[in-house]
């Protein structure tokens, strides 16, 4: 792809860039506690003893949480580690009750993997995965109910997190962002997170440095907490290392800093200096034993994964001969490219593709409808594609069938029959239209006939029209061109 | 009629099954003992009325012959025990009418054994420090005292204290660093850490938890054992209680010792040991080979740095789990115009000077550039720690060694007072067998010129306590130590 080159008049400046993401574990209950993750509940409502760090409570492991975090793992191409242990970091916060947050510090359940992002020229690079680890959430503190006092909710205190650190391997911010859609994609189609940014069951800290193009040089990086969506984090990296340039072509050093992302005015302003920075005191937790895998669960668990959008991509490729852009697009989501292989079998996958990311993507969000919620199924799409293929109906008017479709959500068979759309091959049926127009206009016959190669288009359309549409347009062509 | 007060749990349970009394009067002598030995401020919480309440359904379950182990049996409970709807505070100012909505573990087994609950013992705030004197509610007065008062030892100064004044059958204790037995020697009563894992910690009060184990403290050794049993056991709420069944203790008690091979660590004999109690070892000593056992010269190489290991590890762990008394959510709360001023207001006023010393030594250990100096080199030591009783158990059965290294001190000793170190001291011969996880037992020996308890310590191996009660009922016999 092209390079991402920072070039001012002074000179040319590369990014590097790493992400911190915190992915939300999709389990019925909380990371060490059995209290319920259900969303929307009313605040403190799904709160145990434990969640609340009641005097003497003690955390238990719910194992359903690292079931989704090895997953996770295995999705990300990384190793897993059979032995990880747990960690207390400890801080102080009103809305985290222990005074500390139980997490992975030196033995993380996942160790290094890699992402292949897919980017806007076609091409792929990989990323590379340092680690991932398992924690739990804090609670919430809510501010803005009153001017001088502070809310906690804890219903999130102890939900399961899975934290995923790349390495410093992007680029560009569009690298960063293909990744971001990448990493979703997967974790939706594993279900071990739902990855959505603006409920903060995804959220990212991104780390920006620069250095001069072409070195080979580390320079001093600042890290930007809780960005939470796509384009605010390409946003973040943009201007973060803009910045950086700035302050080093001032002859000015950049120091390393925590800051925030402000997406009202796309700049980031600084939150705390490194001398500031938390010691959050690491130990080993010692109400929580080392976790142990075996390899065969390590293997189980393995055999037992969804198919990746990758080797999806891949199938659909070469198997289905999809191009790759379409591959990509139909399996970004998992349940559009459930729905297309469905809708694809036994027909022109090509076409079905092609009507998916037109008509029907179009149709889905004119009605604001997921694709679980279409009205028109896997199978009926499938099928109108079938009966363009099979020559029963032109595209034209397969068109009016689809719009019908998408009102009642009947089958493409049933609507042809019942509005008799079922176009005419018979060449004599058509012959006799064509001789039909041909005389009731001779004015446009003899221009054609002049030279006017122009208005071919405007004889078919005539035809067409006479034939309620139903007439096929080959056969319209063929007799015009012999008759004229 | 006999001063029901003076039996045992043994002969109680006796007298309840053959109807000499009942478990109402059990419960109303043992309620009049709390009151006229207040002077000993054993119990900072009578609970006559719940007391009674129990000892009316223990009643009705001895008529109906449904009666549990310890069926009416009147208990007093370490104030580190969450107990339900009961006052609980770890004698801590922060903690001020906290009443725990759930009941721990050990106290649940106990309750559904069938004893009655007297009341909340006192104790050293969060079970920190040796002589009962950082209790929020004043120090406990040792039963023993002449013409001085003295300490009662600590943490579990009130346990051991009700139990030799006979204000109790029996009591809980938690011990940490030799925070059961080292009371126990001082007011001639028996109790045992058991092996770390043996008992659930879910419940109790956190001090040290990788070192924490609750325990009983009894009139004899056939009580402790028969508490020991019923406070036993694997809970899944606690993932650092050990899936081991937990044998009939009382039947190892009068067993023959003949061939029992008996350590006896050179470390333990530093110069300048007392007299008295190196005296009472030998005797000790003496009693075993007389009963046939074989005694083995061990050597315990690194014990000399188990205390200075100790004094890292566990306030390290304390620092942290004291974290969650903030004045955010319950205990006491001293407001502040901020968050911050909140904490600091409230933890200054709420934590006594031996708790904020531990937590600012555990804070220091585990902070950044400090760690591997203290934490990760006190962590090496508890390692070679373990390892040495590995060792040396493979040469013995039991180890036996003095309890502590002096008997019972006067309240209010400058000594101890003015410098820290020196209370330390006194958990010199205790605090090897917490951070190598073994259970130990006290026994009292005799009494010292001054007319004061002494005592010795069994030490067995991991989950091997079945040993330690042979031995210490062979001990108890020819002790022939008369109780109050």
């Amino acid at each position: 792809m092209s390079e991402y080159v920072i070039e001012t008049a002074k000179g040319k400046w590369e990014l590097i860039c790493g992400l911190e993401i915190h992915c939300q574990i999709i389990s019925k209950s909380k990371m060490y506690s059995g209290a319920s993750t259900e969303y929307g509940a009313d605040p403190n409502e799904h709160v145990s003893f434990i969640d609340a760090g009641m005097p003497g409570m003690l955390p238990t492991l719910n194992m359903e949480c690292v079931h989704q975090a090895v997953k996770t793992g295995l999705g990300l191409n990384a190793k897993i580690n059979k032995y990880s242990a747990f960690a207390r970091k400890n801080y102080f916060y009103a809305d985290l009750p222990q005074g500390y947050q139980i997490t992975q510090f030196q033995y993380p359940i996942v160790g290094e993997g890699k992402v292949s992002i897919d980017l806007e020229d076609g091409t792929t690079k990989d990323i590379g995965i340092e680690r991932m680890h398992i924690e739990q959430d804090a609670g919430k503190s809510i501010h803005d109910l009153d001017p001088k006092k502070t809310f906690i909710d804890l219903n999130r205190a102890g939900v399961g997190l899975m934290e995923i650190v790349t390495k410093p391997d992007f680029r560009s911010p569009e690298e960063a962002g293909a990744f971001l859609k990448k990493l979703r994609s997967i974790l939706r189609y594993l279900g071990t997170c739902d990855g959505n940014m603006d409920e903060g069951s995804m959220r990212c800290d991104v780390n920006v440095s620069v250095r001069p193009y072409g070195s080979d040089e580390l320079r001093c990086r600042c890290e930007m907490k809780n960005v939470n969506s796509v384009k605010f984090v390409m946003q973040a990296i943009e201007n973060e290392a803009k910045r950086h340039v700035e302050v080093y072509e001032n002859g000015e050093t950049i120091e390393q800093e925590t800051r925030k992302f402000d997406p009202a005015t796309g700049q980031t302003e600084l939150l705390r200096k490194k001398e500031y920075a938390h010691d959050y005191r690491y130990f080993p937790e010692p109400d929580l034993l080392p976790l142990m895998l075996s390899d065969e669960y390590i293997e189980q668990t393995k055999k037992d994964l969804v198919e990746l959008p990758d080797a999806k991509k891949a199938r659909f490729v070469n198997e289905l001969g999809l191009t790759k852009y379409d591959a990509m697009v139909i399996c970004e989501n998992k349940e559009t490219a459930d729905f297309f292989e469905k809708a694809a079998q036994g027909q022109d996958a090509k076409k079905v593709a092609n009507w998916l990311m037109g008509d029907f993507f179009a149709m889905l969000n004119k009605k604001g409808l997921s694709i679980q919620e279409s009205p028109i199924s896997a199978q009926n799409l499938g099928a109108l594609v079938g009966l363009i293929t099979k020559n029963v109906i032109s595209g034209k008017i397969a068109k009016d069938v689809f719009e019908i479709m998408a009102e009642t959500g009947e089958a493409p068979e049933k609507i042809v029959e019942e509005k008799g759309l079922k176009q005419v091959t018979d060449t004599g049926a058509i012959e006799a239209i064509v001789d039909k127009v041909l005389v009731d206009n001779p004015d446009n016959v003899a221009a054609y006939r002049g030279g006017k190669q122009g208005l071919m288009g405007w004889f078919v359309g005539q035809v067409m029209k006479q034939s309620q549409g139903k007439a096929n347009p080959a056969v319209v062509n063929e007799l015009l061109k012999k008759k004229l | 009629m006999t001063d029901i007060t003076k039996l045992t749990i043994a002969e109680t349970r006796e007298g309840l099954k053959s109807k000499q009394f009942s478990a109402t009067e059990v419960a109303k002598a043992y309620i009049q003992s709390m009151e006229d030995n207040r002077r000993y401020n054993a119990y900072v919480l009578e609970t006559p009325e719940v007391a009674l309440e129990q000892a009316k359904i223990s009643e009705a379950k001895y008529q109906n012959g449904t009666q549990g182990a310890l069926e009416g049996i009147p208990l007093g409970i370490k104030d580190l025990f969450c107990t339900k709807g009961i006052r609980t505070t770890a004698c801590s100012h922060i903690l001020d009418k906290f009443v725990p909505q759930y009941e721990s573990t050990v106290t649940s087994k106990l309750l559904e054994a069938g004893v009655c609950v007297l009341g909340k013992l006192n104790m050293d705030e969060f079970a920190m420090g040796g002589s009962n004197e950082t209790s929020y509610y004043g120090p406990v007065v040792n039963p023993w005292s002449k013409e001085k008062d003295l300490v009662a030892g600590g943490s579990s100064g009130g346990s051991a204290a009700a139990v030799a004044a006979n204000m109790c059958a029996a009591a809980t204790g938690t011990d940490t660093g030799g925070s059961i037995r080292q009371p126990s020697a001082f007011c001639g009563v028996t109790g045992i850490k058991p092996t770390y894992g043996r008992c659930s910690r879910y419940g109790i009060i956190a001090f040290a938890s990788s070192l924490d184990q609750a325990g009983p403290i009894a009139k004899d050794v056939r009580d402790a054992a028969i508490l020991l049993k019923a406070m036993s056991g694997y809970d899944a709420k606690d993932s650092t209680s050990a899936k081991v069944s937990v044998p009939d203790f009382e039947a190892f008690l009068n067993q023959d010792i003949r061939g029992l091979k008996i350590g006896i660590p050179a470390e333990y004999r530093p110069d300048g040991l007392n007299e008295e109690i190196a005296a009472y070892w030998d005797k000790g000593v003496e009693m075993l080979k007389e009963r046939g056992a074989e005694i083995i010269d061990i050597s315990l190489p690194h014990a000399k740095y188990a205390l200075a290991a100790y004094y890292i590890i566990a306030p390290a762990e304390a620092s942290s789990n004291l974290a969650r008394y903030d004045g955010i959510r319950y205990g006491l709360r001293v407001p502040g115009q901020h968050l911050d001023d909140l904490y600091i207001n409230t933890r200054t006023e709420g934590f006594g000077a031996e708790v904020k010393r531990r937590i600012m030594i555990g804070t220091y250990v585990l902070s950044a550039g400090y760690y591997d100096a203290y934490y990760l080199k006190a962590q090496k030591i508890r390692q070679l720690i373990r390892q040495d009783f590995v060792k040396a158990f493979e040469k013995c059965d039991a180890i036996l060694t003095p309890t502590a290294p002096t008997a019972a001190f006067p309240i209010g000793d400058k000594s101890m007072l003015e410098n820290p170190i020196n209370m330390y001291l006194n958990d010199v011969f205790t605090v090897s067998v917490n951070l190598a996880g073994l259970p130990g037992l006290s026994l009292p020996i005799g009494l010292s010129k001054a007319g004061l308890p002494l005592g010795l310590q069994v030490i067995g191996k991991a989950f091997d306590e079945a040993t330690i009660f042979k031995v210490a009922s062979a001990l108890e016999k020819d002790a022939t130590f008369v109780r109050k």
